[in-house]
């Protein structure tokens, strides 16, 4: 179990620059995101895009805004979680138990949420029958590639993914490439071995088909594909894979007890606080009369939430507002030295 | 101003005035129609503003954006109709404008 003053879900902008202010402030935290790496949204979404409103960068991209966060965090001994979801929230006595679907659990007096639009997980497919065969040999990514040796696998999906997948396995499996329209949006070296491995018979390729039925019983064993003219095939399969991309879910933080409103969360502008006692929510997931989804905003919602944990971290002590221009003791938690 | 309508999935139609300037994906929002989500604000980074436009509309707005067909790729159902609302601007042109919604986003 890990104890520390605040935690914080979502590594994204917010995330970072709240954490920022938790440790000029003399707090610990650490942070939990969903996703392999520190950036949120503007490294999933959009990390070659340039923003023209932070304040004070003229220009930058998601990535460049990531880095110079990261970096502004270094003097500070800051523990990320990735890959991890958090799922679980109790109280007990004041403190809140948050469990993520690693096993991983913290204790802590603070829990603030700025999570973005929630997590982001795989799109699935449509047909509801495919439920019954996820996880089993429908899949939405790949942990262990052995499994599809010397079996047939039908990848959809038209990015990367599906093309490296395609091209990888068919080393040792037979490989169907599904895809909604006959252009694809991967890399074009990787397309071209695409192409050659389709005329050696390596890979065999459906455009302008899309999933339409898995069939088997109990075990798939085949599924229907259809085109826009709604014709059917049916290819022989082992096993299905699925590369649509992220979507963003509210995920298990819907089922906390908070006061939502359709996907966000409803805070009070003066600590940011949730209906919850020590449940904070920044970022573009809060909402309060007039807000406004811009990173900008969510600075200023983690400064505030910051403060409002000190409280309840340090029931004993005095909150002092002090500016890094002139505290000694921020400088030294900065790592500089005071004049 | 032009009127946009708004078929959801279960048949329930919204027609409402937009401000020229804003998007199809816009003037959703601000009119609380429930089917549209336009998670990432219209930067063209999620696929959560899906909608299939009317078939005799579907030459008469704007060409699709560099990238529209990627981003579509990861629509739910998507089919030749299928565009992202936040990548279509409401002029006087589109007035009286159809677009179905899918059944989710």
């Amino acid at each position: 179990m890990i104890k520390t003053d605040a935690l914080i879900i979502g590594a994204g902008p917010t995330g970072l620059f709240t954490a920022h202010q938790l440790n000029i402030i003399g707090l610990k935290c650490e942070i939990v995101d969903n996703l392999d790496k520190i950036g949120g949204q503007c490294i999933e979404l959009y990390p070659d895009k340039p923003i023209y409103d932070i304040p004070a960068v003229p220009e930058c991209t998601g990535e460049e805004l990531t880095n110079n966060l990261i970096n502004q965090l270094k003097p500070f001994d800051i523990k990320f979680h990735l890959n991890e979801r958090v799922d679980e929230v109790k109280n007990e006595k004041g403190y809140w138990h948050v469990k993520t679907n690693n096993g991983t659990v913290f204790y802590t007096p603070n829990v603030i949420i700025a999570g973005g639009v929630g997590s982001f997980e795989p799109r699935k497919f449509t047909p509801k029958e495919c439920e019954q065969y996820e996880g089993k040999s429908i899949f939405y990514s790949i942990k262990d590639k052995n499994i599809f040796k010397d079996k047939t696998v039908s990848i959809f999906g038209g990015g990367d993914s599906a093309l490296d997948w395609a091209v990888e396995l068919s080393a040792n499996s037979k490989v169907n490439l599904i895809h909604r329209r006959d252009e694809f949006r991967g890399a074009q070296s990787t397309l071209n071995k695409v192409y050659e491995l389709e005329k050696e018979g390596r890979i065999n390729l459906f455009t302008k088909y899309q999933l339409k039925n898995p069939r088997g019983n109990g075990k798939l064993d085949s599924i229907d594909i259809q085109n826009e003219n709604k014709e059917i095939k049916n290819l022989k399969t082992d096993y299905v894979l699925g590369f649509f991309g992220l979507i963003m879910q509210l995920g298990p933080i819907a089922n906390w007890g908070l006061n939502l409103n359709k996907k966000t969360i409803e805070v009070d502008t003066e600590k940011f606080e949730t209906n919850q006692k020590g449940i904070y929510a920044v970022g573009d997931i809060c909402s309060y009369p007039g807000k406004l989804k811009l990173i900008l905003s969510g600075f200023h919602e983690g400064a505030l939430a910051a403060r409002a944990c000190f409280k309840l971290a340090r029931p004993d002590e005095k909150y002092r507002f002090e500016f890094t221009t002139s505290s000694s003791s921020i400088l030294k938690r900065l790592g500089k030295k005071s004049d | 101003m032009p009127k946009i309508t708004y078929v959801e999935n279960n048949g329930k139609s919204h027609t409402v005035e937009i401000d020229k300037g804003l998007t199809v994906m816009e003037g959703a929002i601000q009119n609380n129609i429930p089917g549209i989500d336009g998670d990432c604000g219209g930067s063209m980074a999620c696929a959560t503003c899906h909608v299939y436009v009317k078939e005799e509309w579907y030459d008469k707005i704007n060409e699709k954006s560099e990238g529209e067909d990627d981003m579509l790729d990861q629509a739910f159902e998507p089919n030749k109709f299928s565009r992202l609302s936040c990548q279509i601007s409401v002029t006087d042109e589109i007035d009286g404008l159809i677009v179905d919604l899918p059944k989710k986003q």
